[in-house]
């Protein structure tokens, strides 16, 4: 089980203070949030990408290789990287070098991204979105698998005798999650070709995360790549935590009401109850985030979002602090009952391992 | 058969015109429904207590407890009466926000009577100019006659041409495009149900399918 956090990259206001954060102050507490990550002994941090304010994360591979350069153990994702606008040749590319730099301490989560006007900046159409995630990925996966490709498509100019380098480390390509909240396509696509499925959970009802889950663990299974519970599963929470539960949700609730996505709307309490919210003590997070698994089975990946809403750098590295502390129970408890059949999180020295353990 | 009836007022006053004429279409409706030989269940949607939720939906993107009932109800409608005070030259927000909350599935085909109640008949081309073009989008069915009630028209008397006399005609068209026709198709796009634990996503299209479209 990986246990890490996602950030979208956001330049957000702190309500409590009005003060903004400018660019250079963002980009660089991502990398100190992401150092701390390891600090506390976390396994992953994901970073998002965007092409438009108030987002800082456009180029997510350059920040990753920075954070990986200062770091040792974490594994460096994102969440997600735009496979619609983004000319599946670079991310070929961006993503097989930073496999090498890394030595292979990298996946990449593939999403459609939601900004209209980010697809005609780059020269596509939101109305084609699923069209854009399935052709372009489709030639990802071939250019990290087929030395020389012939590819004609749709959506970018034909390659003929392409070689997309460096090949990947050890012959083995980057793994791939695709992230989709509401449509099943995405699912279908993350099953089919054996890859994880991430739902971000954090804004929807766990009703509909369950269903999106159940969905991708069917068609795995049905295109024959192993059981249901054999499927590759990452989940979002998010949570914000002080010792006396009070403290938090008094804390956290003017970040709450002010926040991009569901601010001035629901109550802190009602959001809390809807969705996997939780703001209390640790010892309620903890409780909370070993219930995921009562509707999606046991899984793979739990990423927490805890920068965001324009929280400062110090209260999101407390926050680390925190959940460092449960770190331990957390693993155990999802440690317990796990049927020895269920995979680990997939890591390049585990999927070379079991490479090599076929071949022998 | 029974019949599944939906009446939906957005009506904002206690005691609100928009409601009394929503029930009385309703009721008329009903009636027609039953001489027709259909047998009927009417169920009142009322949209001023789920205005916070209704605004929670727009922020959050999900609906939850009772909104997400009275969605599911009017998308499992088989026939539909709906009914909005005139606010500015149009339905009002909250009607309209009530609508763009429902999936753009779910009242394709479906019988809907549209009303409207006003301070004076000056607004009464809303039906016309507004009801009529927005449930067009929607693919639904509107009935011909839609019913608009004036203040004025709740104190006059009878005639071809009051209030209950345009209530029975439009009443009875409704009915009719109902009455003795298959019971209403499973929505194109059902929404999710936790309390059921059914499982409602559209299956996908095989992904061979995706990769190689026709």
């Amino acid at each position: 089980m990986q246990i890490g956090i996602f950030s979208v990259g956001d330049v957000t206001t702190d309500p409590t203070t009005g003060r903004t954060p400018t660019e250079h102050e963002r980009i660089t507490a991502q990398v100190r949030i992401a150092e701390k990550a390891e600090e506390v002994g976390l396994d992953v941090v994901a970073l998002g990408q965007h092409h438009n304010p108030p987002f800082v994360a456009s180029s997510p591979t350059t920040t990753m290789a920075w954070i990986a350069a200062r770091t040792k153990r974490i594994l460096l994702s994102t969440s997600t990287t735009l496979i619609t606008t983004t000319d599946p040749v670079r991310i070929a590319e961006d993503y097989g070098t930073l496999q090498h730099l890394t030595e292979g301490r990298m996946d990449l989560m593939l999403g459609r991204g939601n900004t209209g006007p980010v697809y005609p900046w780059f020269g596509k159409d939101i109305r084609r979105g699923l069209e854009l995630a399935v052709e372009n990925y489709a030639l990802l996966h071939r250019l990290w698998r087929e030395d020389v490709v012939d590819w004609q498509g749709q959506f970018r100019t034909p390659l003929q005798g392409f070689t997309a380098t460096p090949r990947p480390l050890d012959g083995l390509p980057p793994f791939v999650w695709h992230g989709s909240i509401r449509t099943p396509e995405i699912a279908e696509q993350a099953a089919y070709y054996d890859d994880g499925f991430f739902h971000n959970h954090i804004f929807w009802p766990a009703s509909h995360t369950r269903q999106m889950v159940a969905l991708y663990r069917r068609r795995f299974e049905h295109y024959g790549h192993g059981a249901a519970d054999q499927a590759i599963v990452g989940l979002g929470g998010q949570f914000f935590m002080r010792r006396n539960s009070q403290d938090a949700v008094n804390e956290f609730r003017p970040y709450f009401d002010n926040a991009p996505v569901y601010g001035h709307g629901p109550s802190l309490e009602d959001f809390s109850s809807q969705t996997p919210l939780t703001v209390g003590s640790p010892q309620q997070v903890l409780e909370r985030t070993l219930s995921f698994r009562d509707y999606v089975g046991d899984y793979q990946r739990q990423l927490f979002l805890i920068d965001h809403a324009g929280l400062p750098l110090s209260t999101v590295l407390e926050q680390l602090d925190l959940l460092g502390e449960i770190l331990p129970d957390l693993r155990a408890g999802f440690a317990e009952g796990r049927p020895a059949h269920v995979p680990d999180a997939p890591t390049h020295a585990g999927r070379l391992a079991a490479r090599e353990e076929a071949a022998a | 058969m029974t019949r599944s009836l939906v009446v939906v007022s957005a009506g904002l006053g206690v005691p609100s015109s928009t409601t009394a004429l929503a029930e009385r279409l309703g009721a008329a409706a009903a009636s027609a429904l039953r001489d027709a030989g259909e047998r009927v269940e009417v169920t009142h949607v009322e949209l001023r207590p789920l205005a916070h939720a209704l605004a929670d939906r727009m922020l959050t993107g999900f609906a939850t407890g009772d909104l997400d009932e009275a969605l599911r109800t009017v998308s499992r409608a088989d026939a539909l009466v709906v009914a909005t005070p005139v606010f500015t030259a149009s339905y009002s927000g909250l009607f309209k926000t009530f609508v763009d909350a429902l999936d753009p599935d779910a009242l394709v085909g479906t019988p809907v009577l549209v009303a409207a109640t006003a301070g004076t008949a000056r607004h009464s081309l809303v039906i016309d100019h507004a009801l009529r073009p927005l449930f067009a989008y929607l693919k639904a069915v509107v009935v011909p006659t839609g019913v608009f009630a004036a203040s004025e028209d709740f104190g006059a008397g009878g005639g071809q041409d009051a209030l209950g006399s345009r209530i029975d005609r439009a009443a009875g068209e409704l009915a009719a495009l109902v009455a003795g026709l298959p019971t209403r198709r499973t929505p194109l796009r059902a929404v999710s149900d936790p309390a059921e634990d059914v499982d409602d996503l559209p299956e996908p299209v095989p992904f061979e399918q995706l990769l190689h479209p026709r």
